[in-house]
């Protein structure tokens, strides 16, 4: 095995000189100065960065390599906060900081690691978790006395937002972190996180946020995630000014009118102006800002959007130098004193905000409850192109760079397949050559066989381990511990272990199967050795000779630092309607309020009024055409205009269903023995859960992977799957389920990049360059920007193969359509094959001899138009807008998934969503949820914006090549002919072909 | 029941990626014979007995829709529109002298009193100029004659009985509904599941007509013990109901 690239190390030892300049010494209290100085450690440049900023009221985006010391820098401005706390005061209530993960298990890993500075600098600080595994008793505890951190899941943020205690919990509010901010925004769980945030800010108007994250393609869209977004003026006029512009012009003149109607600006926000402290906003800026705190000017004229939020409660929170706060809490007020009080500089000249109001005349009085909607400070924010409010960024760059290599195996490398089975042998001796290797593979059903065949030639008897979501969570847990105690030399894995979990001293990766994306790649590689400074070492094994291509494409993206995470869409109008019964579980609310809280959330900035009406009248009666539901409404209108639930149950309902995690239909896996007459016994030992799809395609006595064993099928039995050990030493493996992730479009250009440059071949192993001379010598290589379309003969077919490398699912879509096309051009097309490369379609009429005599041309088959009318009618019909569908109903709360009282009486209140999806396309096609529906399916199921740019792209560069025998690039697709599911499209003929065979039977 | 209820769910889940085929004509159209008497299925999931000139529908579960929503879910409330939009249709195709529901007509028993008034008015169409019969279902137990047509516990006609629940050791020529029986067919490139008819020659099981209402898989022991070793449903297409072979058969 050889490197075939490795990137250059950077020298292990100290940071970048840049960086090396002394903290200013007002930043970081003494307390903290002497912990890192005692562990011999010294402050990091983006640590300070992080504190300074948020001294300054200002929320950041910290993007650094895995080991930069992410979680110390973000929490450091809440423990800083917090010590500064004078000791005596009593602590003001609710929480201080919340910390949210997209894993449990990070939550709880992260609070043991803060646990320890809290502990050596004795900081009078409480730290909690709440999971949905936490005990009731100590959730209840916790509502009633909050810690002063919370570590916990976008989940139970929404949960608690939804209790009447919100408003307790949450006013003192300061810092809110978040963890892996990278892989929750791009989900419905950061949609609906967002919202989450957009209401914290109403209950803490001045909270600053911290993103914490891994390298993206466009860090933009993660700070404007994390800041409020200006509401736009929502008037009929199609230039309606932006509200920022039009409320700051308008500001003085309201703040002396007190009785302005709906005041746009809380009367906590106070126009002053303020000097940005931060010098000027540009991007990279690694080292720390002086926390300056932002001058206090009393000209309430010259507002110009540049006021802090509230200077009282948070540009001073961070300091801890100077005295203890005076209390100044008015009489009547609840809340606690902000910042722990510590007076701002300059002090005398600054009042806090509840006082400005009157300081202006303007007799408001205390605010209980929520701040306005739009109440959100009017600090400068940067903006991007897009007029989008913007975070701070701090980018740390560097850090050893991983040295990666594309394993040269001497076996020889397959045409088509996804096991990689010719790579086991080098993979294990890569185990043995390491202390501790994650093998990582794209599905658990890889995960299952190699984990499988490894042990099988594990003659040395290596502990070697496997991890993956369907195992039971127990089982999970002792293979983590084992890893974290170093007991183990490999785990195999599937993406469970891509998070940031630091379990163990990982010193190499091993990637089987090709990587789809370089920015997973990156993230995958950096669980070997979590420490910034030392290089990660990792092997990638392309399984197939089209995913040598796409390794060496990553590894070239890894060299370049690119990235390819996939852009924000829009937020889910499913989530917004959980979201809005949420929101009036917790309190009556109004439309204006609410519509305008929830477009400060970046995903849902363009929402327009009558999308909300329309999502609102959804929650309430469903939102049909046919107005039936009036008396079955969830939320009801009160006199004042609010919206209510109707009754305490749909509050609870609402409380089981909370989140948009949804599984697939998953079946407990139950091992038992075999009585003496074959009959699966009771009882057994349950293994995981798996794939109901899966188990769908096995007839019993059929044998499969789980869990590390071969087990045999038995049956169905109360819904789990009764399987039995089997002696049987070559199970049935699963179809490569793939798909899950498709390449990405940067690998995808890289690829095609590669394929069209001879000079970069020798850069690749024999076998594959050979392939590629082979495939120029018998048809051609297309160019980077051209489309080859090949047509030959075989057997009574003919065949098309086009190469887009589009990724499956655009094929998939580009599939279904050029099918239907053919079928119109009377073809006769049977069936087709997608994969992340190429795409093959086969028909009984000769496509190559119709190319050539225009009946249709190549370009009228691939013309963009298909995208109109033929998609609509294949997607009405398709099973995928009903997945889609599912996952819809579920999270908007159309169906339930569990609903009270049902674990009591047993009886399980579910309905097919496929039935209503049936009903509801054949009655009201323009509901909102077939809208929502759609829309999903097409940006994730079908790729269609992708498919849409690549038939854009290829628009008169399309190759037609006509051969009379198969070329050596159409190999790999044609062998997957037969191993992938196709079935015909209203799947009709299935039925036929069974039907038939009754006859054949019968005639036998 | 739990179990039961949970398999109802997931109606046809079927994966598999499509391609444009070939249309090809329907087979004809293959009567059954229960205890010697001929019946047609229908892939609208209704059994016509042409010698009688009854039609059979089983699991109507009208007001499903709104049965849901009093509980918070709120469905598209056009269920009960479009079960009775397919039931005319079946209807106007054979023009039957008798229809005979088989039970679970409604939703709930009350659900009769929820009809909208377009959706009585259509079922009071439908009932004009023939017998109608409501046989009592564990779900409408007594319609309590909100509705036109005959309530009955049962129906004896010829050879055959029709009941709402099939019962174990019943004599043969039991026609029955209440199980709602899908099948998982697989073939070439594929597998489906729909709609059956469960039959064996002695007794069937109707599959559920009502728009909401999902399917129990074949396999599910709720059929255990009902069917001799010559079980062969009859599975309903789209444009045809297709008798298969045991072969082509899945649990699920």
């Amino acid at each position: 095995m050889k490197a075939i690239a490795t990137t250059r190390r950077r020298k292990a030892t100290g940071l970048p000189q840049r960086h090396a300049e002394a903290p200013p010494p007002a930043i970081l209290p003494e307390r903290f100065a002497d912990w890192f100085v005692g562990r011999g450690w010294t402050p990091r440049p983006h640590q300070l960065a992080l504190l300074a900023n948020a001294a300054a009221g200002r929320s950041t985006l910290l993007i650094a390599p895995t080991g930069a010391g992410k979680t110390l820098a973000g929490f450091l401005p809440s423990l800083v906060s917090l010590a500064a706390r004078p000791p005596k005061a009593p602590r003001p209530e609710g929480i201080h900081t919340l910390y949210v993960s997209p894993l449990k298990a990070l939550a709880i890993d992260i609070a043991r690691n803060v646990e320890r500075p809290v502990a050596e600098m004795k900081l009078p600080v409480r730290l909690e978790t709440r999971t949905g595994d936490t005990p009731q008793h100590k959730r209840t505890r916790q509502r009633l006395d909050p810690p002063d951190m919370l570590l916990t899941t976008p989940e139970q943020v929404a949960l608690l937002l939804a209790s009447s205690e919100a408003e307790r919990l949450f006013a003192n509010l300061r810092v809110v972190v978040f963890d892996e901010l990278h892989s929750l925004v791009t989900s419905k769980r950061g949609d609906l996180l967002s919202l989450g945030l957009a209401r914290l800010r109403r209950h803490a108007p001045g909270l600053v946020t911290i993103g914490l994250s891994a390298t993206v393609a466009d860090p933009d869209d993660l700070r404007a995630w994390l800041v409020p977004q200006a509401v736009r003026d929502d008037s009929v006029d199609g230039e309606a000014p932006d509200r920022e512009d039009a409320d700051t012009a308008e500001r003085s003149g309201r703040a002396a009118n007190p009785d302005s109607p709906s005041p746009r600006w809380g009367e906590g926000s106070a126009p002053w102006r303020a000097e940005r402290a931060l010098g000027d906003e540009g991007e990279g800026r690694a080292t720390p800002a002086a926390a300056h705190a932002p001058l206090a000017d009393a000209d309430a004229d010259g507002a110009e959007g540049l006021a802090p939020p509230h200077p009282d409660r948070s540009a001073d929170a961070f300091r801890s130098d100077l005295s203890p706060p005076g209390r100044g809490e008015e009489e009547g007020d609840s809340r606690a004193p902000p910042w722990d009080a510590v007076p701002v500089a300059p002090a005398a000249g600054v009042e806090k905000p509840r006082d400005t109001p009157l300081a202006l005349g303007r007799g408001i009085p205390v605010r209980r409850g929520l701040a306005p909607a739009a109440a959100a400070p009017a600090l400068a924010y940067p903006t991007d192109g897009r007029g989008r409010r913007l975070a701070e960024l701090v980018l740390v760059e560097g850090g050893a760079k991983p040295e990666i290599a594309i394993l040269d195996s001497e076996q020889h490398i397959p045409w088509a397949g996804h096991t990689a089975r010719y790579a086991y042998g080098d993979i294990l001796k890569a185990i043995g050559e390491h202390r501790m290797s994650l093998v990582f593979v794209n599905t658990r059903s890889q995960a299952e066989l190699i984990f499988q065949e490894l042990w099988r030639i594990n003659s040395g008897s290596l502990p070697i381990a496997l991890h993956h979501g369907s195992l039971d969570a127990g089982q999970r847990r002792k293979v983590e511990a084992a890893m974290a105690a170093g007991q183990l030399r490999a785990v195999v894995c599937t993406s469970t272990l891509d998070l940031g979990i630091d379990w163990g001293d990982v010193d190499l990766v091993i990637n089987v199967g090709a990587p789809k994306g370089a920015s997973r790649l990156a993230q995958r590689i950096g669980r070997a050795n979590h420490r910034l400074d030392e290089p990660s070492q990792a092997i990638l094994v392309p399984a197939n000779r089209f995913e040598v291509l796409e390794c060496r494409a990553a590894l070239d993206a890894n060299y370049l630092g690119a990235q390819d995470t996939p852009p924000i869409r829009p937020g889910g109008l499913d989530v917004l309607a959980q979201h809005v019964l949420g929101m009036a579980t917790a309190a009556p609310f109004t439309f204006e309020e609410l519509f305008d809280e929830i477009r400060t959330a970046s995903p849902y900035r363009d929402v327009d009024r009558e999308t909300f009406e329309r999502v609102v009248d959804f929650v309430a009666t469903g939102g049909y055409a046919l107005r039936s539901y009036e008396r079955y409404a969830k939320i009801r209108k009160d006199k004042d205009g609010r919206w209510r639930v109707a009754n305490p149950r749909i509050a609870q309902q609402y409380r089981l269903n909370v989140g948009t995690i949804l599984e697939a239909p998953l079946l407990n896996v139950r091992m038992t023995r075999m009585s003496r007459n074959s009959v699966p016994l009771r009882g057994g030992r349950v293994l995981g859960k798996i794939e109901e799809y899966f188990i769908e395609t096995l007839a019993p006595g059929d044998t499969f992977l789980f869990a590390g064993q071969i087990l045999a099928f038995g049956g169905i039995r109360d819904n789990e799957v009764i399987a039995t050990r089997t002696k049987d030493d070559t199970p049935k493996i699963p179809i490569y389920a793939g798909g899950k992730f498709p390449l990405t479009t940067y690998l995808a250009k890289g690829v095609r990049a590669l394929v069209a440059d001879p000079a970069e071949w020798h850069r690749l192993p024999d076998t594959v360059a050979d392939w590629l001379r082979l495939q120029q010598e018998r048809s051609l290589l297309p160019g980077t920007d051209q489309l080859l379309v090949e047509t030959f003969p075989r057997g009574n077919r003919t065949y098309l193969v086009a190469y887009p490398f589009e990724g499956r699912l655009a094929h998939q879509t580009l599939g279904m359509l050029l099918t239907r096309r053919l079928e119109r051009a009377h073809l006769k097309p049977m069936g087709f094959v997608a994969s992340d490369y190429a795409l093959g379609v086969w028909a009984l009429g000769d496509i190559g001899a119709a190319f050539a005599a225009g009946t249709p041309t190549v370009d009228e088959l691939f013309d963009r138009d298909m995208l109109g009318d033929d998609l609509e009618a294949w997607l009405a019909e398709s099973y995928l807008l009903k997945r889609t569908f599912r996952n819809t109903a579920l999270i908007s709360g159309l169906v339930e998934r569990r609903s009270p009282g049902q674990e009591k009486s047993g009886r399980q209140v579910t309905v097919s969503t496929d039935l209503v999806y049936d009903v509801l396309r054949r009655h009201e096609p323009d509901h909102i949820l077939m809208r929502a529906t759609w829309t999903d399916a097409a940006a994730g199921l079908l790729d269609v914006r992708r498919l849409s740019d690549m038939l854009s792209r290829i628009s008169g560069r399309i190759i037609h090549k006509r051969l009379d025998r198969i070329s050596p690039l159409a190999v790999p697709v044609m062998l997957d002919i037969g191993k992938e599911s196709v079935g015909g499209e209203a799947r009709e003929d299935i039925l036929r072909d069974a039907a038939e065979d009754i006859i054949r039977e019968a005639m036998e | 029941m739990r179990d039961m209820a949970a398999a109802f769910d997931g109606f046809d889940f079927a994966g598999g990626f499509a391609a444009a085929a070939a249309p090809r004509p329907a087979p004809p159209e293959t009567p059954m014979r229960i205890a010697g008497t001929e019946l047609l299925p229908t892939p609208d999931g209704a059994l016509w007995w042409a010698a009688e000139r009854m039609l059979v529908v089983a699991d109507l579960h009208f007001e499903k829709g709104s049965t849901f929503a009093r509980r918070g879910q709120l469905l598209p409330p056009y269920d009960t529109g479009d079960t009775l939009a397919r039931l005319s249709r079946v209807v106007e195709r054979f023009a039957p002298r008798v229809v005979v529901a088989l039970g679970d007509s409604f939703h709930e028993s009350d659900a009769a009193g929820r009809l909208l008034p377009q959706h009585a008015a259509m079922l009071a169409d439908l009932q004009r100029g023939r017998e109608w019969i409501w046989i009592a279902g564990n779900h409408d137990p007594a319609i309590g004659g909100r509705v036109g047509g005959a309530e009955m516990a049962e129906l004896r006609a010829g050879p055959l009985r029709f009941v709402h629940e099939p019962r174990q050791g019943a004599p043969q020529g039991e026609i029955a509904g209440h199980l709602h029986p899908v099948v998982r067919v697989v073939g070439k490139g594929g597998s489906v599941r729909r709609r059956c008819f469960a039959q064996d020659g002695r007794r069937a099981v109707l599959p559920a007509f009502g728009a909401y209402a999902g399917g129990l898989s074949l396999f599910h022991r709720a059929f255990a013990g009902l069917f001799s070793t010559e079980l062969k449903p009859f599975v309903c297409g789209r444009d045809a109901v297709y008798a298969i072979a045991r072969a082509n058969l899945r649990a699920d």
